[in-house]
């Protein structure tokens, strides 16, 4: 087993190395000129050079390379061209309101969706797992920005109860705080909610179907039992599947809802960076969010085999 | 890493070796009867639009409904409903044709590595895997980045960025097809992969290639909106419907509907592929219900 696990780590910091190669070649080498994209095309040719001395880009791609990944395991990560800022400091202040953000959701998503998944698929076809399946269904298929729109249209336009933008540099008290994050984290909950528990729903019906299932309801062996004494074993490592790949997919979700609300969270850090065309800051930004979105699917694969009996009994 | 696929080996044994024809239900016809509605409106759109596309029906922004501007006007006083028939053409455009590379590639891509499998699977897996490891809305904005947001490359994008999704689908169906008996004796045969591929294992993948073209499409709409709402998308003057949506978002605080519309349609487009789509996957689902029940 640990054998197995050390595998996967390996495979996870194989592919972590190759995303920063890919991050590097995005933001380094495609663009062309750096200096002279940042510049725009009506800058001084001086004025280029300056900036890609400046930036240390008269060195060769391999050295440049070499020096952002020894930087970025130092936590040096370098300054912002769009206002000469530490990057480091920059992201330490985004990146809490990021994991707040998507934290408080987690936490009250998470227990929700497995319920209702698995409610919805203890009794399928019933009203509730219909109605359960539409209302997924339609949350799941529209985009966040309309969930966004509506909910600020609703509490913040029409009943007045919450601000429409959740801009706070720092928030002064704990009501204040909950005022300014109830709508980004209604609108992550609604989407994560949805997905979460359509994902949970199909993966026990998938475990439902199989025969030593069929062989219990054969027996004569009640529905529930079947379900938490047979299913839910066997749905362990699924489960947490279905828990890390929507964590994971909470690292793109807040990119939008962050841009909905002003929320001042790293993912407005890449997507105010992308405009301003701040390519260390990109580059930064980018490592983080595919290092979580990597450790989610880790995490997802590990638990797998944590809780497969045949998986964890190989290499003893 | 094998985990992201969970849903689609379900898909595979569901749907691959039956051929049962299915009807729609009340609910798929009702999505039919919308994506209908977007597709028409896509093609004619332009010709029926009471408005041209920079045209001014008001000189206020966010004025309300009047006259032939029915769902009032934009930012700048042009007309919304105008705005959205023009945009519906670029939507849903642009995400066909990344669906269509997406599904083209992918799938050529997936059976290929499941027919040949060793070597060649390994590293064209491995490549694929590379790239699905990144959170798609980062990667795109990456590559906006660096190479700025034409409509040529966020076709070309997405239709890749999906093509590692319909890859692991095609290539997890090609694996349950490749060792079906029928393929096994056409082997024995000594029949010609490429007459295999054709005649064994397309025909049986085609019906879940076509649901995933689906479920695709609604997630290339979704992705390029997204992009165009961060306005990392379609640019001006050209809008889509995410373009619309971020240029009026400034008049939501005073209660505009503005923001409102162009989203709801992408939403009914999307919720109406989804309803059609669920019907396809309904047949496994029914089935499974009749055996706890």
């Amino acid at each position: 087993m640990a054998k197995l696990i050390l595998q996967r780590l390996g495979a996870g910091l194989l592919t972590l190395w190759l995303v920063t190669v890919l991050v590097f070649i995005g933001t380094q080498l495609l663009p062309g000129d750096v200096a002279q994209a940042v510049l725009g095309q009506s800058a001084t040719p001086e004025a280029v050079a300056a900036l890609r001395i400046e930036m240390g880009l008269d060195r060769p791609a391999v050295v440049r390379y070499f020096a952002w990944i020894t930087g970025l395991l130092d936590g040096n990560l370098g300054t912002s061209l769009a206002n000469g800022a530490r990057i480091s400091s920059l992201i330490a202040e985004r990146l809490s309101n990021t994991l707040l953000l998507a934290g408080v959701t987690a936490f009250l998503v998470v227990p929700a969706a497995i319920v209702l998944g698995l409610v919805a698929a203890m009794y399928p076809e019933s009203i509730f797992d219909r109605t359960v399946s539409m209302m997924t269904m339609f949350l799941v298929a529209v985009p966040e920005f309309l969930l966004g729109t509506l909910l600020v249209l609703i509490f913040a336009v029409n009943l007045r109860w919450l601000p429409a933008i959740s801009y706070v540099t720092e928030f002064r008290s704990v009501g204040q705080m909950m005022q300014a994050l109830a709508l980004p984290v209604l609108t992550l909950a609604l989407v994560l909610l949805a997905q979460m528990a359509r994902m949970t729903r199909s993966t026990i019906l998938n475990i439902l179907s199989s025969s030593y299932i069929e062989m219990a309801v054969l027996k004569g062996v009640r529905r529930h039992r079947i379900v938490f004494r047979h299913a839910l074993v066997n749905a362990m490592s699924p489960i947490a599947n279905v828990i890390a790949l929507n964590l994971a997919y909470l690292v793109s979700g807040v990119v939008i809802v962050e841009t909905i609300f002003a929320y001042p969270g790293l993912a407005k850090l890449i997507v105010d960076g992308v405009s301003s065309r701040d390519y260390p800051v990109i580059q930064s930004c980018a490592i983080i969010f595919c290092s979580a979105y990597l450790l989610f699917i880790l995490v997802a694969d590990i638990a797998a085999i944590l809780s497969n009996p045949r998986l964890r009994r190989r290499g003893h | 890493m094998a985990t992201v696929n969970i849903e689609a080996p379900k898909v595979a044994r569901g749907d691959a070796l039956s051929k049962a024809r299915f009807t729609l239900t009340w609910a798929g016809r009702i999505g039919a009867a919308i994506v209908l509605f977007w597709l028409i409106a896509a093609i004619v759109g332009p010709f029926v639009a009471p408005f041209t596309l920079g045209e001014f029906v008001s000189d206020n922004g966010f004025a309300g409904a009047h006259g032939d501007s029915l769902l009032g006007a934009d930012y700048l006083g042009r007309d919304v409903l105008s705005r959205i028939l023009h945009g519906a053409w670029l939507t849903l455009g642009m995400a066909g044709a990344a669906t269509l590379i997406a599904t083209s590639v992918g799938s050529a891509l997936g059976i290929f590595a499941a027919i040949k499998g060793g070597w060649i699977d390994m590293i064209i897996s491995r490549i694929v895997d590379t790239f699905h490891s990144f959170p798609t809305l980062i990667l795109g904005l990456v590559i906006i980045a660096a190479l700025g947001p034409s409509r040529t490359l966020l076709i070309l994008m997405t239709g890749l960025i999906y093509a590692t999704s319909v890859y692991r689908i095609a290539r997890a169906l090609g694996m349950d097809i490749v060792v079906t008996d029928f393929v096994q004796v056409a082997r024995a045969r000594g029949e010609h992969t490429s007459w295999i591929l054709f005649h064994e294992i397309l025909p049986n993948a085609a019906t879940p290639l076509v649901v995933d073209f689906g479920i695709r499409l609604s997630f290339s709409i979704l992705f390029l909106s997204s992009l165009s709402f961060l306005g990392m998308g379609v640019q001006p003057p050209y809008a889509d419907w995410g373009s619309l949506v971020r240029e009026n978002m400034s008049g939501l605080i005073s209660g505009s509907l503005a923001p409102i519309y162009p989203a709801l349609a992408i939403a009914s487009f999307t919720i109406g592929l989804n309803l059609i789509i669920d019907d396809f996957a309904a047949s496994s689902g029914r089935a499974i219900a009749g055996k706890i029940a």
